[in-house]
């Protein structure tokens, strides 16, 4: 798993996302991420977290998932402006 | 899942008002995100209850799919999920976190 694989993912469930994702370790297994989208607009964190999770899909759940450890930070745009 | 485990996890859940489900326990983590969520928790000095997910792997994947959430440690407060660590940190360094834990719902 790459960098571009899981902006690319999370690119296609929220397509207006602006998505920066750093390999941690360089191992490709622990990532972080952080997503500005107006898809976040008047949700909680963990439904945030839900929609960036159900994008990745199969790479970060079950035994065999690629994605080990993705720490990761949610912003509308709106928020985004105003770090 | 099978209905005896989602009644399992449910009843885990409702085991503690303030239940952290994480790789090892509170004295031992297993995982540098289960202890920096223990840290926390110790810093409010809110008594909480913990799950050691590592020796329950039925638990373990189901919890992921009751709670559509893919990672360990997950944190629920009166049955609810309050986060992972990047919430749970989030949460404190904003200083919500303390009234999350100790709210009445």
């Amino acid at each position: 798993m790459t960098p571009d694989d899981i902006r690319t993912r999370i690119r296609a469930a929220l397509p207006d996302a602006d998505v920066s994702v750093r390999d941690t370790t360089g191992g490709g297994d622990h990532f972080d991420a952080t997503v500005v989208s107006a898809a976040f607009v008047g949700k909680g964190p963990v439904e945030r977290h839900r929609l960036v999770y159900a994008a990745l899909g199969a790479a970060m759940s079950g035994p065999a998932a690629p994605i080990h450890a993705l720490a990761l930070t949610t912003a509308t745009p709106e928020e985004y402006q105003r770090k | 899942m099978t209905d005896e485990l989602r009644k399992r996890i449910g009843d885990t859940i409702a085991r503690g008002r303030v239940m952290l489900f994480m790789k090892g326990n509170p004295a031992m983590p297993q995982c540098g995100f289960s202890a920096a969520v223990v840290g926390i928790l110790k810093q409010t000095g809110v008594p909480f209850d913990s799950y050691n997910i590592l020796a329950d792997p039925d638990l373990r994947e189901g919890l992921k799919e009751y709670s559509s959430w893919p990672t360990y440690p997950q944190l629920y407060v009166d049955g609810k999920l309050i986060g992972g660590a990047d919430i749970v940190r989030d949460l404190h360094a904003k200083g919500e976190l303390q009234q999350i834990l100790t709210s009445q719902s």
